[in-house]
């Protein structure tokens, strides 16, 4: 048995920052010493503090390391592993409470934190069947195999009140209902999972994958078993090899332990799961372009109806739901429906994950009840926003959402709230923007992914996208007139109405909402032709103040295009014909003697 | 596996593992001297002793962690038991048979071991 078990992150951001090279170093370290049957050396998924990675865990005291590196583990195994002196200087400084190491769960980022679907991540070693099973994995399962019918599961998820993850928020037991009453006997039906995150600044269902995967697997088998199928696929991203890995590995442990395939606790129900690698197009994270891609077609909508739930997956009865919202099933099962009902809102229950971006201090994931204002999410939680800046508005639901200016940051957040403030809850990337952040220069950004990405299918979204990149490349440009507002508008619309999928109906969105909230940051660049976050180049002007420039030469030396000449010791100036806007100048200059407006 | 049985094995297996990653609330902290005194006077045979034994008897509440030195280095190995609302109490001159006594005793009767305290222990 072990006195001390040492966790060290392997999700995305802490491999990539260096964790792997931690890992080893610390059995050379640990077999040094001669702790190998006293330690032990876990790697588990995301513990959400992104931004202070790599990160190591130690139990039994719970002290948490931030911004580890490996010339540090020397140090870590023989202070405080061997001697029991913990390594002040490395702690998490929010833990460090004058002497004493305070808990996790007392710093600002986890305290109002609520992790159903995270519960396992940062905990368990997501490659370990046997560590799933010994937080009460696949006990979920064996109680459904062996003590409910099909329609008391269903009945159990419907009562709970869970929603779609995904960002469309429809209520998970009543697509399961659906499934299994919609077609009598089906031969066959499927279960699939939707891990097909797109959107650009989301990652938990990435972190759910390489965090805790059984957690989906198991929560796929009882919804084959609600609704009578007999196979499931996770459709993940090619873009996701950590996931993948640990994906494939799980799938292989489950089928070893007959917790996957046939006659499954000996009750007769067979499942199966198998992987399908996605391209990394955005549109097959839409239900029926996800089917089409995996049947092994080029990955385009249809038009529903039918429905997946009648005619999905190779024709057949199908229900697809988000990683996240399985990651919630198995905990219903095994806690009730009144449980998680107890949190959240009126209509939205349980939690929501969000992964935190952009201009945040704390970047990384949360899991927050639902009802948690966003106000909470980014000044406490998220430990505000760096350098003092002040905060303009949050983007949520990626492209297909809105942003949520400083008026509305006390929302409580859930579906429906987003939804009437003309954003939306989204898959759950949160990006930050503070004064620095141009709105016109935010939704083009936008558009220009949904430009990217638009399948091509329909013409609404084909071209109406284009369209509108352009009017808004004009106004960024200072080339627009205010009757181009109008148009924009109109076209906003159009598209909405008009596009055969997810993805041209919501692609307007950050431009309606950036309109809604932001019209005059439009018309400065329309009428007054300035960029007032001074972010979009063609609207800019750089100067020299006179009276501030000691004549240093530093901005000249810099300046790449040679627009800045003048005499050493007396004012420079800028040749604004010549200047490229580069904006080195700026950044070299130490006096604050050249603005940018 | 077959049986909701084997599932409950291995569970019960991993639990004392997977169980120290929580940070609930202890009632009880066992701490052992692990300074260069503690472990050159055989504090590490200590220390797994009573890691080992809490984890047998899956007695969550209870944490076994280490310290450096308390400063009483002849009286190495020392053990002390912080229980909540209580006064702390130290042992000294410890060894992996005292630690079972202790944990027989003590942790899991609540009876104060006398002769291996600092207070009556002979400081010879």
């Amino acid at each position: 048995m072990f006195r001390s078990q040492v966790l060290v992150c392997g999700g995305t951001g802490c491999t990539s920052g260096g964790s792997t090279k931690i890992v080893e170093a610390l059995h050379a370290e640990i077999a040094k010493n001669n702790l190998e049957n006293e330690v032990n050396i876990v790697t588990t998924g995301c513990f959400g503090l992104c931004a202070n990675g790599p990160i190591v865990l130690v139990y039994p005291e719970g002290v948490f390391y931030s911004q580890v590196k490996v010339e540090n583990i020397a140090t870590i195994v023989s202070e405080h592993l061997l001697k029991g002196r913990i390594v002040k200087s490395l702690v998490y400084d929010e833990t460090l409470d004058k002497d004493a190491i305070k808990s996790l769960n007392e710093t600002n980022f986890y305290k109002k934190q609520h992790r159903i679907a995270l519960r396992n991540c940062g905990v368990i070693n997501p490659e370990d069947i046997d560590e799933y099973i010994g937080t009460g994995g696949y006990e979920a399962l064996g109680k459904v195999l062996t003590s409910m019918k099909p329609e008391d599961v269903i009945q159990t998820i419907l009562d709970s009140g869970l929603r779609g993850r995904g960002g469309g928020g429809f209520p998970t037991g009543l697509k399961w209902k659906l499934a299994r009453n919609i077609v009598p006997n089906a031969p066959q039906k499927y279960v699939c999972c939707n891990a097909d995150e797109g959107d650009p600044g989301a990652f938990m269902d990435r972190s759910v994958l390489e965090g805790d995967p059984h957690a989906v697997l198991e929560a796929m088998a009882i919804a084959g078993y609600a609704i009578g199928a007999t196979q499931g696929y996770i459709y993940v991203r090619a873009e996701y090899p950590i996931a993948i890995k640990r994906l494939e590995i799980a799938i292989k442990q489950a089928r070893e332990y007959g917790l996957l395939g046939e006659n499954i606790f000996e009750t007769g129900f067979n499942f199966d799961i198998g992987l399908r690698l996605g391209a990394g197009a955005f549109v097959c994270g839409e239900e029926t372009a996800l089917m089409t891609s995996i049947e092994g077609n080029r990955g385009e909508p249809r038009p529903r109806p039918p429905f997946p739930a009648e005619k999905g997956l190779f024709d057949s009865p199908t229900i697809l739901n988000n990683v996240e919202t399985y990651a919630n099933v198995c905990q219903i099962i095994l806690n009730g429906a009144e449980w998680f009902s107890a949190m959240g809102t009126e209509k939205s229950k349980g939690t929501k994950v969000f992964a935190l971006g952009g201009k945040i201090n704390n970047t990384g994931l949360v899991e927050i009840p639902m009802g948690t204002t966003l106000r909470t999410v980014i000044e406490e939680i998220g430990g505000g926003i760096p350098d003092g800046k002040k905060f303009k508005a949050a983007q949520t639901g990626g492209p297909s959402g809105g942003c949520i200016p400083p008026e509305h940051l006390d929302i409580e957040i859930d579906y429906d709230n987003l939804v009437a403030i003309g954003s939306m809850m989204g898959s759950g990337g949160l990006i930050v923007m503070d004064e620095d952040n141009c709105m016109v220069d935010i939704a083009k950004f936008f558009l220009e992914f949904t430009v990217d990405e638009s399948c091509g299918k329909c013409t609404p979204c084909r071209i109406g996208t284009r369209r509108m990149y352009e009017i808004l490349e004009k106004i960024t440009k200072g080339q627009a007139s205010m009757e181009d507002i109008d148009k924009l508008e109109k076209l906003c619309y159009h598209i909405k109405e008009n596009s055969l999928c997810g993805l041209g109906q919501t692609a307007p969105n950050p431009v309606l909402s950036t309109l809604r909230y932001f019209k005059d940051e439009y018309v400065a660049h329309i009428k007054d032709k300035k960029c007032p976050a001074g972010v979009c180049k063609d609207l800019l002007s750089f100067s020299i103040i006179p009276e501030k420039c000691k004549g240093c030469s530093a901005c000249a030396r810099v300046c790449p295009v040679g627009a800045i000449t003048g005499e050493l010791k007396k004012p420079y100036t800028i040749d604004t014909d010549k200047c490229i806007k580069c904006g080195a100048c700026v950044s070299t200059c130490k006096f604050g003697a050249i603005i940018k407006k | 596996m077959k049986s909701l049985e084997e599932l409950r094995a291995i569970k019960e297996k991993m639990q004392s593992q997977v169980n120290m990653r929580k940070p609930e609330d202890k009632t009880t902290r066992i701490v052992v001297g692990m300074a260069t005194c503690g472990i050159a006077a055989g504090a590490r045979p200590v220390l797994n002793t009573f890691s080992d034994l809490i984890q047998q008897n899956k007695l969550d509440s209870v944490e076994v962690t280490q310290t450096g030195c308390v400063g009483l280095c002849q009286y190495e190995p020392i053990v002390e038991v912080y229980e909540k609302d209580k006064e702390k109490v130290t042992y000294i001159k410890m060894d992996a048979e005292r630690a079972k006594e202790i944990f027989e005793e003590h942790i899991k009767k609540g009876k104060i071991v006398q002769k291996y305290t600092i207070s009556t222990a002979s400081l010879k």
